[in-house]
C-alpha cells in the first residue's frame, strides 16, 4: 500500500513540474527570470496578470475563447440529444452507417480541412466570427458527444418511454421532463468532452478568426513572435488558459469516472 | 473442519465509532457446529454480509476474535483460513477456462499438477460441469457460473466452510430448486459447515437445520425452522417468518384471559400464568394459520367484519377488522369463504403473549 | 435492447447530419477536387487524374515522413500504455477528496491548449530559464531541441507522456473502478497474488477501455501537428516533419494544392485502414477469451 502511493506522488510531481515553472514564472518580472533561476520566487509581482486583465488584446482573447467554446457546447448538446436518442431506440435506413460516417469524422487528420475549411467560411462570409469556429469544432465534437450520449441513453431501459408513453405523455415532454433529467449525468460528461476538445484545440480557430474572434492561444502565438519575448507575461497567459479547464473539471470529477467506464469517449 | 466460534464480535465501518448505531454489527456471540447447514436471515442491511465477511476473513471485526476450532483466525487474511465464499453474482476468471478456473485456488496454493488433475476432475463430476470443463468460463449460463464459484471451494480439500453471500438471486427460478437441492445433496455427502445467507425465508426454511434470524445488527434467535414459527423469540421474527407475518394484539390480562378491547379472549393456563407475572405492556401474537374461521356462530368465537380475501394460489388471506385492527387469518383452498362476516376464534395452544416485543416463555 | 423499426429516427438525426455534412462532405468534396486537378489560378484548372497521386506516393519525402510519424505511434503507444495502467493502479480506490484531487491534477494536462503545452515546454526545457534544461546542462550535457534532432525527439517524447499519458490514466481508472469488488474478495480467497489479480481479473476487465484509449492514442498521436509545430516548426532539419506537418507545408507553404489534396487523402485512408486494423484485431483477441 506503501509504495504504490510513492509512485503516485512521485508521478502527479513530475506532471506538476512544468505547469509550476510556469505558475513561477508568470510571478516574476522579466529581468528576474533571465537574471536567475529559483524555485521559490522571492519577488513576487502581479504585474503579469494585471496586463492581461486590462489590456484588451489580452483579455479579448479569453473572451473569444470562451464564447466559441460555450457556443460549441451547445450546439453539439442540443442536436446530438435528438440523434443519440434516435440511434439508441431506432433502427432505420443506414442507421448504421451514418453512426460510423459520423465517427470517421473524428479520425479525419484536422490538417486536410484547413484550407477547404478556409474557402468554405469564406464563401459563406463566416471567417473571424465565434460562429464559425464553433461550427468547424463541431466537426469532431458532435460525433463525440452523439457517441457519448448514446451510450448513456442505452442504459436506460426503454420501458420507461414506453410507460410514458402509455401514461399520455407526448413526446416532446416526456423527452424534456422525463428523459433528460435521467441522462443528466451523461450530458454532463458530454459537455466536458465538448467544452475541452474545442478549448483546447488550435488549428481551425486560428485558421478560421483574424482579429475579432481571435482565440487566446493564438494571441500568446503571435505575441511571442512580435513583441520579442516577455516570458512572464507569455507564463502568465499560457497559466490562465489552465484556469477554466480545471473548474470544469472539478465540477464533473464524480462523473468522469462512469463517462469513461461506458467505454465511451 | 472445525467448529466455528465467534467471541464477542462487534463490528463498525467507521473509524472511530461512537454511539450503538454506528455499528454494523452490535454483539454476535455465537458458536458454529462443525458440519451444520446455518442459514442468516434478515431484511437487507441487517448486517449478515458483514457478518459473512467477518468470518471469512474479508473484514476484520473492530471488536472480539474469530475462532476455528481452538485457533484465533481474527488476524488471518482469507487464503490462509481454509473457508470458501459464493457470492451474489458469478465471480468468475473470464479469461479462462472452467478446468482452470477450478484448479486456480490450487495452482495459487503450488500444488503438483497430477494432484490438481485429480481434484479437479473429483469436483466437476460432483457438480455436473464434466462436460464444459475445457469450455470458456464466461460463455455459461448463470446456474453453472455459480456452480464454478462453488466448485473453487470445494477444489480444497482443507475446506471447513463454504460461505453463500444470496447465491441465488441471480438464477432462474425453476434452477433454483435444483441447486438447492445440489447444495443440500454436497452438503450430506461431503459433511461441510455451510453458512448461508439470505433474505428469502423460503430459502432458509428449506436449506438450513438451523436458522439465524439478524436485525439491526444483532442476532434476534437461533433455531429450527419449526422453532421459529412456532416460538418467535421476538416481534421481529413472528413478522419476518412465515406468510402472511404473524398478527399482534395490544392486550390485558383479565382474570386468566387476553382483554383485547371489550373481547376477552381465553389462555391455556401456562400462557395466563406467564401473563400475569409480567408487568410490561403486553401484546398477544398469533400466526395467521392457526387463526379459526367459521361462517356461521360457533361457541367461543367472535363475530368480525371482513375487509378481504386474497387468492393466493395453494391458500386464501382473509382480513378481518378485530377491536380496530386488521388481522389476517390463512385458510386452505377448499375451505368455506365467508361472505361480509365471519367469526374467528383463537385456539388456546396456538397463542403467544409478548412482553416489550419480547416472547414470554 | 431490440429497436423500434421506424424511419423517422431520420428526423432526429436531421441537425447532426447537416452540421457535419457541412463541416465534412464539402471540404472533402474540395479536397478531392484539387486532388484531380492542377489548379494555376482562379478558372484555370486541368484535370490531370491520378498524376498527383502518383507523384505522393512516390515522394520520398513522404516515405521518410510516415516512417517517422509510424515510429513516433509507436512509441507513444509502448511507453504510455504500459506507464497508464501502472499509475491507474496506483490511484486510491475509496471515493473522497483524495481521489478527487488526483483525478484532477492528472487530468490537467489534457485541459491545456496544445499550442500552450508547446510554449510549457519550451519554457521547461531552455538551458537559461527553463528548470529541467538548467538541470541538465548543470550536469554537463547539452541539452538543446533546437539543434539536436535526437533532442528534438527526446523533448517530443517527454511532452507528449506528459500531455497524453493522462488520458490513458482516466480511462484504465475508470475501468478499475467498474469491477465489483466481489472479484476481489474471490482472489483473496483463493489465494490470488497481486500478479494474478492483474492478469486474470483486471486486464480482461480493461480490455473495452483500454481499446479505446489505444485507438484514441493511435489517431490522435497519427495526427500530431501543435506539438512539434511550436517546439521546432519540424525541425531541425526535418527531425521532426510528422505527416501533418509536412501536409501543411505543401498545402500553405508552398500552395501546391494538388499534391496537398491527394496527400489528404491518402493520410486519411490510413489512419482508417490503421484504426480497423487495430479494432479488428482487438476485436477478435477479445472473442476468445472475455466478454
Amino acid at each position: 500500500m506503501k509504495k504504490r502511493y510513492i509512485i503516485l506522488t512521485a508521478y502527479l510531481v513530475l506532471i506538476m513540474l512544468p505547469i509550476y515553472w510556469m505558475l513561477n514564472m508568470s510571478l516574476r518580472t522579466n529581468a528576474d527570470i533571465m537574471a536567475r533561476l529559483v524555485f521559490i520566487p522571492t519577488e513576487i509581482t502581479f504585474d503579469n496578470y494585471i496586463t492581461i486583465f486590462t489590456d484588451s488584446a489580452w483579455y479579448s482573447g479569453y473572451i473569444n475563447s470562451i464564447i466559441y467554446v460555450v457556443l460549441n457546447t451547445i450546439i453539439c448538446l442540443v442536436t446530438a440529444l435528438p440523434a443519440a436518442y434516435a440511434f439508441s431506440r431506432y433502427s432505420f435506413i443506414g442507421d448504421k452507417h451514418v453512426f460510423f460516417w459520423l465517427l470517421t469524422n473524428r479520425m479525419a487528420p484536422a490538417a486536410v480541412f484547413l484550407l477547404p475549411f478556409f474557402q468554405l467560411y469564406s464563401t459563406f462570409n463566416l471567417i473571424d466570427t465565434h460562429i464559425a469556429v464553433a461550427l468547424a469544432h463541431c466537426l469532431f465534437n458532435l460525433p463525440l458527444t452523439v457517441w457519448i450520449l448514446e451510450g448513456f441513453i442505452s442504459g436506460v431501459p426503454r420501458e420507461i418511454d414506453e410507460t410514458a408513453f402509455i401514461d399520455g405523455y407526448k413526446f416532446p415532454r416526456f423527452f424534456f421532463f422525463v428523459f433528460i433529467p435521467l441522462i443528466r449525468s451523461g450530458i454532463g460528461v458530454a459537455a466536458f468532452f465538448c467544452f475541452m476538445f474545442s478549448w483546447v484545440e488550435l488549428l481551425f480557430a486560428r485558421t478560421l478568426t483574424t482579429t475579432a474572434a481571435k482565440p487566446i492561444a493564438a494571441t500568446m502565438t503571435r505575441t511571442v513572435s512580435s513583441s520579442g519575448l516577455d516570458w512572464g507575461l507569455l507564463a502568465a497567459a499560457g497559466f490562465l488558459t489552465i484556469v477554466p479547464g480545471a473548474l470544469v473539471i472539478w465540477f464533473v470529477r464524480n462523473y468522469l469516472a462512469k463517462g469513461f467506464a461506458l467505454g465511451r469517449v | 473442519m472445525a467448529q466455528i466460534s465467534l467471541d464477542e464480535i462487534a463490528h463498525s465501518y467507521l473509524p472511530f465509532p461512537k454511539t450503538d448505531a454506528d455499528y454494523a454489527l452490535k454483539r454476535i456471540h455465537n458458536i458454529w457446529d462443525d458440519g451444520g447447514a446455518y442459514a442468516l436471515l434478515g431484511p437487507s442491511g441487517c448486517g449478515k454480509t458483514t457478518l459473512l465477511n467477518i468470518i471469512s476473513g474479508l473484514l476484520k471485526p473492530s471488536k472480539g476474535r474469530v475462532r476455528f476450532g481452538d485457533t484465533d483466525v481474527t488476524d488471518l487474511p482469507p487464503e490462509k483460513r481454509n473457508i470458501a465464499q459464493v457470492f451474489q453474482f458469478p465471480v468468475l476468471y473470464d479469461t479462462m477456462t472452467v478446468f482452470n478456473n477450478l484448479a486456480f485456488p490450487l495452482k495459487n496454493r503450488g500444488f503438483d499438477t497430477a494432484y490438481i488433475n485429480a481434484r479437479v476432475k473429483e469436483v466437476a463430476r460432483i457438480l455436473e460441469l464434466e462436460a464444459v470443463l475445457h469450455k470458456k468460463a464466461e460463455g455459461l449460463g448463470a446456474d453453472a457460473k455459480q456452480k464454478i464459484s462453488l466448485g473453487r471451494g470445494l477444489v480444497r480439500e482443507d475446506v471447513a466452510a463454504i460461505l453463500f453471500d444470496e447465491p441465488l438471486t441471480v438464477i432462474d427460478p425453476q434452477l433454483k430448486w435444483q441447486l438447492r437441492c445440489k447444495l443440500k445433496e454436497i452438503h450430506e455427502q461431503l459433511k461441510l459447515t455451510l453458512i448461508y445467507v439470505t433474505h428469502d425465508q423460503v430459502e432458509a426454511l428449506t436449506f438450513a437445520d438451523q436458522i439465524i434470524v439478524m436485525y439491526e445488527g444483532k442476532i434476534v434467535q437461533i433455531g429450527t425452522p419449526q422453532e421459529l414459527f412456532e416460538y418467535p423469540d421476538h416481534k421481529f421474527v413472528g413478522y419476518f417468518i412465515g406468510s402472511p407475518g404473524m398478527n399482534f394484539l395490544p392486550c390485558t390480562m383479565e382474570n386468566g384471559k387476553a382483554r383485547v378491547g371489550e373481547h376477552d379472549i381465553p389462555l391455556d393456563d401456562r400462557t395466563a400464568a406467564l401473563g400475569n407475572r409480567a408487568t410490561g405492556s403486553l401484546e398477544l401474537g398469533i400466526r395467521p394459520l392457526y387463526l379459526t374461521i367459521h361462517v356461521q356462530e360457533t361457541a367461543g368465537s367472535f363475530q368480525v367484519p371482513v375487509q378481504s380475501v386474497e387468492d393466493q394460489g395453494s391458500y386464501r388471506v382473509v382480513a378481518l377488522a378485530f377491536n380496530d385492527q386488521t388481522i389476517r387469518a390463512r385458510i386452505a383452498e377448499n375451505d368455506p369463504v365467508p361472505g361480509s362476516r365471519a367469526w374467528v376464534s383463537f385456539p388456546k395452544k396456538w397463542i403467544r403473549l409478548f412482553e416489550n416485543d419480547h416472547l414470554l416463555k | 435492447m431490440k429497436k423500434w423499426q421506424d424511419n423517422k429516427g431520420w428526423l432526429f438525426i436531421l441537425p447532426v447530419f447537416i452540421i457535419v455534412a457541412f463541416s465534412a462532405i464539402i471540404p472533402l468534396m474540395t479536397v478531392v477536387n484539387y486532388s484531380i486537378q492542377d489548379i494555376f489560378g482562379p478558372g484555370q484548372r486541368i484535370f490531370v487524374g491520378t498524376e498527383w497521386f502518383k507523384e505522393t506516393l512516390t515522394d520520398p519525402r513522404l516515405h521518410e515522413a510516415l516512417w517517422r510519424q509510424l515510429l513516433f505511434s509507436g512509441l507513444v503507444l509502448l511507453i504510455e500504455m504500459p506507464l497508464g495502467i501502472a499509475i491507474a493502479l496506483t490511484m486510491p480506490t475509496k471515493k473522497g477528496l483524495g481521489s478527487s484531487v488526483c483525478l484532477v491534477l492528472i487530468a490537467l494536462p489534457l485541459l491545456i491548449p496544445w499550442n500552450v503545452i508547446g510554449t510549457i515546454w519550451i519554457i521547461f526545457t531552455r538551458p537559461d530559464i527553463g528548470l529541467m534544461g538548467a538541470f541538465i546542462n548543470n550536469m554537463g550535457i547539452t541539452f538543446d531541441h533546437t539543434a539536436s534532432g535526437l533532442h528534438a525527439w527526446i523533448t517530443l517524447m517527454l511532452m507528449e507522456v506528459w500531455h497524453w499519458t493522462p488520458l490513458v490514466i482516466l480511462l484504465a481508472y475508470a475501468g478499475l473502478r467498474s469491477i465489483p469488488e466481489a472479484y476481489y474478495q474471490a482472489a483473496r480467497i483463493d489465494g490470488a497474488s497481486a500478479w494474478a489479480i492483474f492478469k486474470y481479473i483486471q486486464l480482461p476487465k480493461m480490455r473495452g477501455v483500454l481499446t479505446i484509449a489505444l485507438l484514441l492514442r493511435f489517431m490522435d498521436s497519427f495526427l500530431i501537428y501543435a506539438e512539434p509545430f511550436v517546439l521546432t516548426g519540424g525541425g531541425p532539419g526535418n527531425a521532426t516533419t510528422f505527416l501533418s506537418i509536412y501536409l501543411v507545408k505543401i498545402a500553405v507553404g508552398q500552395f501546391d494544392l494538388g499534391p496537398a489534396g491527394a496527400f489528404s487523402l491518402i493520410y486519411f485512408l490510413i489512419v482508417l485502414l490503421f484504426c480497423y486494423l487495430f479494432y479488428q484485431v482487438l476485436l477478435n483477441v477479445g472473442k476468445g477469451e472475455s466478454s
